[in-house]
């Protein structure tokens, strides 16, 4: 699929296949072109090339409403004339009444029933969501979060084959947006709908989601489920996106006979690749030892459950806190690698092998 | 509280300073808008006419020769008809020619600044041009009647169209004047809700316009509507240009009758009389439109 904006390409060939009832986060960061991905899906935006299929039907030349898609707005976009009722009641008064019973006024005299039924739907879908008390309000009377569950209600009440989410939490704050995370997880399990989620925020795509696909610039850089992401990064982009603080880029080089150095010390791998590569360590991946990696640490942070070491060159070093006991700025340490990734200089992912006698292991 | 004597409390000096900062806009508020409109109803409450040397208190005897002047009635029903045929008109053409123009793509502007051409001209000029229009023999009005085949007029001499004929001119003039404060309430509709509308299965024109538009437009059309009623009541150049009140009285209106009380009869107090049932119904409006936009404050 691809899309630009004039001359500039926004979408540059993206391919996702979104396993039925899985949540899929689509990670990346702003102007990524992850919203606009979300749109073309939705049908709010057309794409310059490409096809867009939802289960066996292909949907790109059809209008919002015929893809029986739900979408949940970062804005929430609730009609603020409209009470919360008549906000949840929508979707459903556009699907199962005639034109003739929609008519203002008018309609309420012939569509008594089907009314009656839209409104048991409505209080069935907004009990779960503590929204049965303030279904008479007007969206301006309500918090943030009660608005950011009407969005949801308004788009579960109809089942739709799938929920887009277009970065439903930023506008909360941080103690509201952990609990709604968990909110939406367990509801989207329970409906067993397929969910897009959208978001730049990392923490909640690997919290919420079964599969995250990181975009950069257009493309889709990998798609894998939250903990491969971490552990195997297919290029040096994703190992610096994701992990928090990002992955160790470590220059390094392949020697002749195929072992994986950094400066002098040889680490226990060997590479078929040779020249200038890229060592990806996370902060968690090496440890203090008797040989390894000269380094220097420049700052301690004690955040409670970790200690974080940052080291001259600003790499970092996650230490249990006992571990870290002692250590002081301006201390020089030796670092053995015990897990890591190995980039090209074109920043792919390069195979690495476990030498047979691990030398730098201290 | 122990303060010394001679010195201000923290509060004290608050206030007095809130009521010097306010001074010059008050000063000016009583100089400029009700000082005028207290010396008006003043005036309307004595015999005075202009250039008499000597005032007398009369206490109500103008409202009372009010009641009772056939004329005043007319004109006030007048008034009340042209502005019941003028605002519809205004507000739902303004609203038609806004939504049309805001859909059009690169030749908004232009149609912008043609729409609103009349508000910025002068009526009195633009009344002659009108003059020609409503001609009963070269006036574009009848030519255009009389190929379509339907019944034409003597619009500005018939009595019982001559109002009507003014009404259409009243709409020409505010029509841009609508059309450009419904353009900036259709820009602050959010995009969101007509995508999120999409979502809902509402994607028709007027299933937008009725779930979206219409009702976020409500602070708009509360607004225009008492913008162009205001407008409306004070119709007086073309009256006074094109048909002097006639025929027969059928376009005295209120302004036109205070006009020919005070300036041309000279009864000043009199014409200061009727001046306060036109700034009563002025007021009247602008609570309505008060009240309203309250009401619907929580739209935000």
């Amino acid at each position: 699929m691809q899309k630009s904006f004039g001359p500039t390409p926004v979408l540059r060939g993206v391919t996702l296949e979104v396993v039925e009832g899985e949540f899929l986060a689509i990670l990346g960061a702003s102007g990524c072109g992850k919203s606009t991905l979300l749109r073309i899906l939705a049908g709010l935006e057309t794409a310059d090339a490409g096809e867009v299929w939802i289960g066996d039907r292909r949907v790109d030349a059809l209008p919002p409403k015929a893809r029986d898609l739900a979408m949940v707005f970062q804005s929430y976009a609730l009609y603020p004339y409209m009470t919360v009722g008549q906000n949840i009641a929508l979707p459903l008064e556009m699907r199962r009444l005639s034109a003739l019973q929609r008519l203002p006024w008018l309609g309420r005299l012939w569509s008594g029933p089907q009314r009656r039924a839209i409104a048991a739907d409505v209080a069935a879908v907004a009990a779960p969501l503590g929204l049965a008390p303030l279904l008479a309000r007007k969206p301006a009377q309500l918090s943030g979060g009660q608005r950011q569950r009407v969005a949801l209600a308004r788009a579960m009440v109809r089942s739709p084959a799938a929920f887009l989410m277009d970065e439903p939490l930023s506008n909360l704050d941080a103690r509201l947006r952990a609990e709604a995370r968990a909110e939406i997880v367990a509801l989207t399990r329970r409906l067993g709908v397929t969910t897009l989620y959208v978001t730049h925020d990392q923490g909640e795509a690997m919290a919420m989601a079964d599969r995250v696909a990181v975009m950069q610039a257009g493309r889709v850089l990998q798609l894998a489920p939250p903990q491969e992401l971490y552990d195997e990064p297919t290029s040096l982009d994703v190992a610096r996106f994701i992990g928090s603080p990002p992955m160790n880029a470590l220059p390094a080089h392949v020697g002749e006979d195929g072992a994986v150095m950094v400066g002098d010390v040889r680490l226990p791998w060997l590479s078929p690749a040779r020249g200038l590569v890229t060592l990806g360590v996370r902060p968690e991946g090496w440890v203090p030892a008797s040989q390894g990696i000269p380094a220097t640490v420049t700052l301690i942070e004690h955040l409670g459950a970790e200690t974080l070491c940052h080291l001259e060159g600003g790499a970092v070093l996650r230490l249990a806190p006992d571990m870290a006991r002692g250590m002081v700025a301006g201390q020089a340490l030796r670092l053995a690698v015990r897990k890591a990734v190995l980039f090209g200089a074109d920043g792919q992912r390069l195979p690495l092998q476990a030498a047979l006698r691990e030398i730098a292991l201290g | 509280m122990a303060e010394a004597k001679g010195t201000l409390g923290p509060r004290r000096a608050e206030a007095l300073a809130g009521t010097l900062l306010a001074l010059p806009a008050f000063i000016l508020m009583w100089l400029m808008l009700l000082g005028p409109a207290v010396a008006v109803g003043l005036l309307s409450l004595t015999d005075w006419n202009f250039g008499e040397p000597q005032i007398r208190f009369a206490g109500l005897e103008n409202y009372a020769e009010m009641w009772g002047d056939r004329v005043f009635w007319i004109s006030l029903r007048n008034t009340v008809i042209y502005v019941g045929v003028s605002v519809p008109a205004t507000v739902l053409l303004g609203l038609l020619a806004a939504i049309a123009i805001e859909s059009v793509g690169p030749l908004k502007g232009f149609y912008r600044a043609a729409y609103f051409l009349p508000v910025a001209s002068t009526l009195l000029a633009m009344a002659l041009v009108w003059e020609f229009m409503f001609h009963p023999s070269v006036g574009f009005v009848n030519q255009v009647f009389r190929a379509l085949g339907l019944p034409t007029a003597d619009w500005l001499q018939n009595p019982d169209t001559a109002l009507f004929a003014l009404a259409a001119i009243g709409v020409w003039q505010n029509l841009g004047l609508a059309m450009v404060l419904f353009m900036a309430g259709l820009k602050a509709i959010p995009p969101d809700l007509y995508e999120a509308l999409a979502m809902d299965g509402a994607d028709g024109a007027w299933e937008r316009f009725r779930r979206v538009t219409w009702p976020m437009l409500g602070p708009a059309l509360v607004f225009v509507v008492a913008i162009t009623a205001i407008r409306s009541f004070q119709v007086f150049d073309t009256v006074q240009v094109l048909t002097e009140g006639g025929p027969s009285k059928s376009t005295e209106v209120l302004l036109f009758t205070m006009v020919q009380q005070g300036f041309t009869f000279l009864r000043s107090a009199y014409g200061a009389a009727i001046t306060m049932v036109f700034l009563l119904l002025t007021l009247a409006i602008t609570l309505a439109q008060t009240v309203l936009l309250d009401r619907r404050a929580h739209y935000g």
